[in-house]
């Protein structure tokens, strides 16, 4: 049993999907616990291949037992590195499903059952972008997700999420047809498919030196770089996340530009090959440049919205900056940051994303104003959106303070100085961002209602000062289905953080064996 | 007419899959309508279609599909199989796998346009038109209202 | 080391506050109940502090792991408790408990909204400033640092009109800008010269040992002592007199005591746990750190003269103390160590004294300037008098615990023939001297227009401020005295720390 687990992963959604599929349509109620069901079976194998991974080594499945992929064969793979994102995704993937109890139904009023198929079937595609060992199965898979992705989109009653989705559709074919040109390149070049095959003849053969090899590296580079929204490729992202329903939202941009990285980081140590990027191609210092720009131009983009879905959004693209940063700062720390940072930054963009969702839900405004006095109305919804913020903003002991703190130890050991610079004044920008909205929350949005003790002592003496303005403490709150997932993922994004060192330590053992990326 | 001999004609197969997919993405890119956009975006894909095709192509080689069938009926007998395949030529078959690598993607591809002409079909009953630029006008004038 | 003890000591004393903010909360329409949560919370961190002075004082360091560390590159969250964080975290949670009860009559006084936000965060503010008193290493350090601003920015803007959200969003920018921008890059640059050993002693052996040049050291000086800026040093300062908007008790515990001090206190970690007095002797980095703190005592004292607002005037004086500390710091010198850490319990009873008198008298008359004020002194004669004993304290004069303190800072600036910043010192309790001793002269022996009691002058049925608020001035007044006969703790536990860091 234990051996079939890394398919399980990718099996229990995918059936979950035809159940639901199959069965919702008669009777809606089946869709939730099918849905919760499938994830947390995928949860669980997920988590127990990482435990057998951490154990012993990398895990290698091969379906249907084809054991010697001739040519094309399914294989998957798990090792530290993506049994570390599986389970995250994993994690989101359960969160947003319980997020959806009630919402799904809300938004969708007729699609429910649609909308569960959709979010198993994303659910498919994501973890199999994340397990498979094969560059051409991984094109398939990628189209799984963006199929499923813009039609989670397109789902919703807004005009502009539509058209947004139409645009996202566009801009996501042109970047899977460039990864798949460069596979065929990569194809030619080297006349296999499986990755590990690949790593071989590139990293032993004179293949690597061919222009061939470099011109598929280029294209798949580029693909997923629109995939992944990294700027300026990144037009399609803010209104199609910020104006898509809720639930998709908040499972599409935790995940969608991060299981892009992760294929970037395992595209370039996996397929390539460490030593072949940083010491062949080289081109280290002028992707940092890149994903300074990029962070420096999502922050400031960020700064000038007024919408707070989209204002995320923007932060999103200066995150991928971040990591795509990292991964090219050709040394470990840095590497090992951008991987520490897809899962802390999954967890706080989803924090963020349940948060503001809840809020925009509850107050029905989508711009700064939907803030004021929310600290009143609503605490703990505040909090978890505080420690999602506080996150972003980079302040221990949340996981976003642990992956800077790697992401810069990778950049002051490189010398890249300006990507170090970018990384604090982005997250100096986050904190005005993030401060903006907190001090709406805090004390409203009319600075006039301030300190006027007479008039404040006659509304309310001393003895009647409450934390809540309502009679109870958790009056205004939201519902404990959305609720729980958001301080879930709150407490997660701090524990991440508190347990940096037995993550990060494990992702360095994965680089031991790459002297390109320095000594341990 | 040099470039024209060493460049271009042993290796015609790239060019035309590359004009193509430059006319794709311009009509993508550059077209107004939504449709028009999508009639590029299949251009798009069909052209790497196009692209891995040719790739499998050997001088003188024949459709993958060996002549000899009868060791379909008697799959047990795996032994006689791989002695049977080694016999073949492999110079005598076109390369069979870009060809059903593209069958996957000529179905992504449909699945694509599919959820695409869906979408367009929802945009056209929200906006009544399929002009980008008419449609982004509406959405300006419905910000501005709100 | 052998001589640590393993305790849960320092945990409780910093999680006793915290864990009253549910109890502040819960009893927010009962604020007797409320008050007494403060109260209880406030006697039991006191009392957790002391049951580690003993051990302390016998030269032992409390220590506690809250997240192991692995290997050379995940520091791990620690608590360690010496004689400079216990002195420290005795200044602090002592004054909280005093500050409370002047809080309570301050804001009943004025009839102030929003009573339990403001004490829910005051005690989470105190458990931040244990926590950077106890931490162990940089990165505990930066983690209490930066939950200590965070937990203070609702009380800075408390009054939410739009003076208070611009001191509110002065603050953060100054203290989260100078953190994020300057402290942890300088925190991530020790981390890897260091190869991942970022607790203060081992990092300034390791230190001493990777040669440092010139260049990069005085580099990574400057982002710690700027990055710190809650030490108000300038040109980073201004965030001080902008948190003045604050309800009084605020800055009187929190922008004299905690914050600031905290400030400072991070400075004097640095300079003594990870660079050590022997590179900073040996690359003579304390003549540039000197005279930057000599340079903000000088230019602060001088603006305070021309302050009018009490308050305003107040907080430059704070900045000029704080720049004495670290002064003290820069000189290198064991007895300039042992008066820098002595000052931050002198300036501290001195100084929360001086804001409590500025609190008593807006609560009795409303008023905020100096100006305003002659006379006063024959209505509010207590409260004159403590002002008059604080603004001792802060100069230096006896009886007082700032004498003792600034004596040892002078003689530790002879000690390291420094004369041109011993004569700073003079100058500048000159000029402390020159702006608060004025104030108490006008309030009792007015002159001119106040003189001769004119209508604006009139202090006629005007009385002190509420016992409550009044009774705390008076016992840190007394405090502030009396330390001067007997400084023997704080005097031990400065020393101690002196010796333990110079060579």
């Amino acid at each position: 049993m234990a051996e079939q687990l890394p398919a399980l992963i990718l099996l229990a959604p995918l059936f979950g999907a035809l159940l639901v599929g199959l069965a919702g349509p008669r009777d809606r109620r089946v869709c939730f616990p099918v849905v919760l069901g499938a994830l947390a079976v995928s949860l669980c194998s997920a988590v127990g291949v990482l435990v057998r991974v951490l154990a012993g080594g990398p895990v290698d499945y091969f379906v249907g037992g084809w054991s010697e992929p001739l040519g094309i064969g399914i294989q998957l793979r798990v090792d530290t590195l993506n049994g570390l994102v599986l389970v995250v995704i994993a994690v989101v993937f359960v969160l947003v499903g319980v997020f959806s109890i009630r919402r799904a139904g809300e938004e969708n009023t007729e699609k429910s059952p649609q909308y569960y198929t959709l979010f198993l079937l994303l659910a498919v595609g994501v973890f199999g972008m994340t397990v498979t060992g094969d560059a051409f199965n991984l094109y398939v898979l990628v189209e799984v997700s963006s199929l499923t992705g813009y039609a989670l989109i397109a789902m919703g009653s807004s005009p502009r999420g539509t058209v947004a989705a139409f645009n996202y559709v566009v801009m996501g074919t042109i970047g899977a047809s460039f990864y798949l040109l460069g596979v065929g390149y990569l194809y030619m070049a080297t006349g296999a498919l499986n990755m590990a095959q690949i790593h071989e003849i590139v990293a032993t053969t004179g293949a690597g030196g061919s222009r061939t090899v470099l011109v598929a590296f280029i294209l798949i580079l580029a693909g997923l770089w629109t995939k992944m929204a990294f700027f300026p490729l990144h037009g399609w992202l803010p209104n199609a996340y910020g104006y898509c329903p809720s639930t998709s939202s908040s499972v599409l941009a935790p995940l969608v530009t991060k299981v892009y990285i992760y294929v970037m980081i395992r595209v370039m140590l996996g397929v390539f090959g460490a030593e072949w990027i940083f010491e062949h191609v080289g081109w280290t210092n002028i992707v940092v440049w890149l994903a300074t720009v990029a962070i420096l131009a999502g922050s400031l983009l960020a700064l000038a919205q007024t919408e707070v879905r989209k204002m995320l959004c923007y932060l999103i693209v200066a995150e991928v900056g971040y990591m795509v940063g990292g991964a090219w700062l050709a040394n470990r720390w840095g590497m090992a940051g951008a991987v520490y940072h897809i899962v802390a930054d999954a967890l706080m963009t989803l924090c963020l994303f349940l948060a503001v969702n809840i809020i925009v839900k509850r107050t029905g405004r989508l711009r700064m104003d939907a803030f004021d006095g929310l600290f009143r109305k609503m605490p703990l919804t505040m909090a978890g959106f505080a420690v999602g913020a506080l996150a972003m903003i980079g302040i221990p002991p949340t996981a976003g303070f642990f992956s800077k703190w790697y992401l810069l130890r990778g950049g002051i050991e490189s010398g890249h100085f300006e990507y170090v610079a970018a990384l604090l004044l982005s997250s100096l920008v986050n904190a005005v961002l993030f401060f903006r909205l907190f001090e709406r929350a805090f004390f409203g949005g009319n600075p006039a209602g301030g300190h006027h003790p007479d008039r404040t002592a006659a509304e309310s003496g001393p003895t009647q000062q409450g934390w809540v303005g309502d009679s109870t403490l958790l009056g205004g709150e939201a519902r404990a289905s959305t609720l729980g997932p958001l301080l879930a993922a709150a407490a997660l994004v701090v524990a991440v953080g508190l347990l940096n060192g037995p993550i990060v330590s494990a992702i360095l053992r994965y680089f031991e064996n790459m002297p390109v990326l320095g000594a341990p | 007419m040099d470039f024209l001999r060493t460049s271009v004609i042993p290796h015609f197969n790239y060019w035309i899959y590359v004009i193509l997919m430059m006319i794709g993405l311009w009509a993508m890119i550059g077209k107004n309508n939504l449709i028009k956009k999508l009639i590029g975006m299949s251009i798009f894909q069909t052209a790497i279609i196009l692209f891995y095709v040719s790739i499998g192509v050997k001088t003188g080689a024949d459709i993958p599909i060996p002549a000899h069938h009868a060791h379909h009926d008697e799959a047990a007998a795996g032994a006689g199989a791989r002695e049977e395949e080694d016999k073949l030529d492999p110079d005598a078959f076109a390369n069979p796998l870009p060809h059903v690598l593209m069958l996957t993607a000529i179905v992504v591809g449909v699945a694509t346009l599919g959820v695409a002409l869906a979408i367009s079909q929802s945009i056209h009953k929200d906006f009544g038109t399929l002009e980008e630029d008419e449609i982004l006008e509406k959405i300006k004038a419905s910000t501005h209202d709100g | 080391m052998d001589d640590s003890v393993h305790s849960l000591l320092p945990v409780w004393a910093c999680l006793a506050s915290l864990l009253a903010v549910p109890a502040i909360v819960l009893f927010r329409r009962e604020p007797v109940l409320r008050e007494g949560a403060t109260f209880a919370a406030g006697i039991a961190k006191l009392a957790f502090v002391l049951a580690m002075l003993p051990v302390v004082l016998s030269g032992k360091t409390v220590e506690c792991t809250l997240v192991e560390g692995i290997g050379g590159f995940a520091a791990p969250i620690r608590f360690r408790v010496d004689a400079l964080g216990l002195l420290f975290a005795l200044v602090a949670s002592g004054l909280w408990i005093v500050t409370s009860l002047y809080a309570v009559g301050y804001m009943r006084g004025l009839r102030e909204h929003s009573q339990t936000r403001f004490f829910a965060f005051f005690a989470v503010s105190l458990s931040a400033t244990l926590g950077v008193a106890f931490a162990g290493n940089l990165l505990t350090l930066y983690l209490f640092y930066e939950m200590l601003s965070l937990a203070t920015w609702p009380l800075v803007a408390h009054h939410q009109d739009k003076e208070a959200r611009t001191g509110g969003r002065t603050y953060l920018t100054y203290l989260l800008g100078t953190s994020i921008g300057f402290a942890l890059p300088a925190l991530v640059f020790t981390w890897q010269k260091t190869g991942g050993h970022v607790e203060f002693d081992s990092a300034r052996a390791i230190l001493a040992e990777t040669n440092l040049g010139y260049w990069p050291a005085l580099l990574l000086l400057l982002l710690f002592v700027f990055g710190f800026s809650k030490a108000g040093l300038m040109p980073f300062h201004s965030w001080l007199p902008g948190a003045m908007v604050a309800p009084t008790p605020v800055s009187a515990l929190l922008h004299a005591v905690a914050v600031v001090k905290v400030g400072v206190f991070c400075v004097l970690r640095v300079v003594s746990g990870v660079f050590g007095v022997e590179i900073l002797r040996a690359h003579d980095l304390g003549t540039v750190l000197g005279w930057i703190a000599a340079v903000t005592v000088l230019v602060s004292s001088l603006i305070a003269l021309s302050q009018d607002n009490l308050k305003r005037r107040l907080a430059f004086s704070t900045i000029g103390q704080l720049a004495y500390i670290v002064l003290g710091a820069a000189l290198l010198s064991e007895r300039a160590l042992t008066g820098s850490a002595l000052h931050i319990a002198a300036h501290a009873a001195g100084k929360i004294t001086l804001f409590f008198c500025a609190g008593a008298i807006f609560v009795a008359t409303g008023k905020k300037y100096i100006s305003e004020m002659a006379g006063l002194g024959r209505a509010m004669p207590v409260t004159f008098a403590a002002f008059f004993i604080g603004s001792l304290g802060v100069i230096g004069l006896p009886p007082s615990l700032g004498l003792i303190s600034k004596l040892h800072l002078v003689l530790g600036a002879a000690d390291a023939n420094r004369a041109g910043l011993l004569v700073v010192y003079l100058v500048s309790t000159l000029l402390n001297a020159a702006y608060f001793l004025p104030i108490v002269y006008q309030a009792f022996f007015p002159r001119g227009a106040a003189a001769a009691d004119t209508p604006k002058f009139s202090w006629r049925g005007v009385r002190e401020a509420p016992w409550a608020c009044v009774v705390p001035l008076s016992v840190t007044a007394l405090l502030s005295m009396g330390l001067f006969f007997a400084p023997g703790v704080f005097l031990k536990l400065a020393q101690a720390f002196a010796a333990g860091v110079t060579p």
